[in-house]
């Protein structure tokens, strides 16, 4: 069962930390908020992702079981 | 007791009235039935029936704009152990909207039966009524009745919802009721899994427990006499003509738009839905069934029922830019796309709505409304940009001519009840 990525919108504040780290799921709007790819996590940026999380500093980006 | 759940004969003399229409509303139009009137037409709530599975056969949706299946939202609760919360939500917050008001007004007792039946089939061990304010003398009134009489088994507390769009929302509704403000949350978890106080919490629409209580008492295949195969039953609509006459009534789900319509008033497009529905132009419209399989097909859905005919002497694109510019002030504010994207295509929207806009205006919306779509924690981004899309392509003949300094419009009076003043300050959520 692979993880997908969200991002809670109202705790989310438009650091952008995520883009940084993770820029091959997350891309920045006009606005500066993320948006984040919907489809499964690849195993191979399993890593990447989950520094991402820990890193997003209004704890907006979890990792949630599809 | 011998009387079973399929049986059409339950009910005698109610039965009668409750086989065709009005099932809901009252038999005198106008005439709002106190607990005598609803005890002679309908009996006393039918307890200690299996009602999720009547309600299960009977195919009923909810009536509060998602159109959810009902038994699953019981089944889900019914399911879990412990304290467990029943919320009737008669927050009705849209202003084009009044069939809840009417409701609550016309037959409290049916959505009190629903709101009973329904705790006692999922096993909620608290129960709570949410209301806009000016119900609840009269909700308390039918309370002190049903008391006298006793037909309540749980207690139910009356909260007051404040005067904003979104405090009807299940999450707002959850927020309130615990003490925070009517704003929106996150999901996941579910309110049915960790609603109020963190218990398992089944949220219903008053009208959609009004129809509960009368399928356990009449049975899914009298629920079924009415509506199609999916989408069965009757269903409450606001509608507005495009004569400026205004009422609620009682329809079949299916029925044909074009007969609701007055046909003597002159109309050039159909809001179905409400503010966060669809405008589709008229006359073509007329043909479509008021039923959610025939109106996806267009991009539409029956919501909570309202149903606006633009007269033809407006400016659709005037109506919906008024429209636009509330709905974003009524974002919560709380989701960076939301709170972005709304205003900017709002005022793009008031500007297509005047003359001579810039070229690059239509595309602003396009691309800022595909932005906001799916990224609020509620789905008030993804309505709003619903009813303005619709309004671009229903309307488009009207921007061509705005572009070039007209208005095919005759009448600058609103038409839509769009509310006057914007909210006062940023906390009056409560």
């Amino acid at each position: 069962m692979a993880d997908i990525l969200r991002v809670n919108p109202i705790d989310c504040s438009g650091h952008g930390v995520c883009a940084e780290l993770l820029p091959e799921l997350v891309t920045l709007d006009e606005w500066g908020y993320p948006i984040v790819d919907p489809r499964p996590l690849p195993p191979a940026l399993d890593r990447d992702a989950r520094r991402a999380v820990a890193a997003c500093p209004a704890l907006a980006l979890k990792l949630l079981r599809s | 007791m011998t009387m079973t759940l399929n049986d059409p004969a339950a009910g005698g003399a109610a039965r009668q009235a409750a086989s065709g229409l009005p099932r809901l509303l009252p038999l005198v139009p106008g005439v709002p039935e106190d607990l005598r009137a609803h005890l002679a037409r309908y009996g006393r709530p039918p307890y200690g029936r299996p009602l999720i599975d009547a309600v299960r056969a009977a195919g009923l949706t909810g009536r509060g704009g998602a159109a959810f299946p009902v038994h699953r939202k019981l089944a889900a609760v019914a399911a879990a152990r412990g304290r467990k919360v029943i919320v009737a939500n008669g927050a009705e917050s849209e202003p084009a909207s009044g069939k809840d008001a009417v409701l609550l007004r016309a037959a409290p007792h049916l959505v009190l039966d629903g709101l009973q039946l329904a705790a006692e089939a999922t096993g909620a061990t608290e129960a709570h009524l949410y209301l806009h304010q000016g119900h609840h003398p009269e909700l308390q009134r039918a309370l002190a009745e049903r008391a006298t009489a006793r037909l309540d088994r749980l207690p139910i507390t009356l909260t007051q919802a404040p005067p904003r769009f979104l405090a009807g929302q299940e999450t707002a509704l959850v927020s309130r009721l615990g003490g925070g403000p009517a704003r929106p949350t996150f999901q996941p978890p579910r309110v049915s899994d960790r609603g109020l106080g963190g218990a398992p919490t089944l949220v219903q629409n008053v009208e959609t427990l009004a129809h509960l209580a009368l399928i356990a008492r009449y049975g899914p295949r009298w629920f079924r006499a009415l509506g199609t195969e999916d989408e069965p039953g009757s269903m409450l609509v606001t509608l507005h003509q495009a004569s400026h006459r205004s009422q609620v009534i009682e329809i079949e789900i299916g029925a044909p738009l074009g007969s609701l319509l007055d046909p003597n008033a002159q109309a050039q497009a159909v809001l179905i839905g409400g503010f966060h529905g669809t405008w589709l132009p008229l006359p073509g419209a007329a043909a479509l069934t008021l039923d959610n399989q025939a109106l996806t097909a267009h991009g539409a859905a029956l919501g909570a029922g309202v149903i606006a005919a633009l007269p033809a002497d407006r400016c659709g694109l005037a109506e919906a830019a008024r429209v636009a510019r509330y709905l974003a002030a009524e974002s919560a504010g709380q989701c960076g796309p939301c709170l972005n994207g709304l205003p900017r295509i709002a005022a793009a929207l008031a500007e297509l709505a005047g003359r001579g806009h810039r070229k690059q205006t239509r595309a602003d919306v396009e691309r800022w409304s595909g932005l906001v779509t799916g990224r609020g924690a509620c789905h008030h981004p993804d309505g709003s940009v619903r009813f303005v899309r619709s309004a671009l392509t229903t309307f488009a003949p009207e921007i061509s001519l705005h572009a070039r300094g007209q208005c095919a419009s005759t009448n600058r009076a609103p038409f839509l009840p769009v509310p006057g003043g914007m909210p006062e300050s940023e906390d009056d959520w409560t």
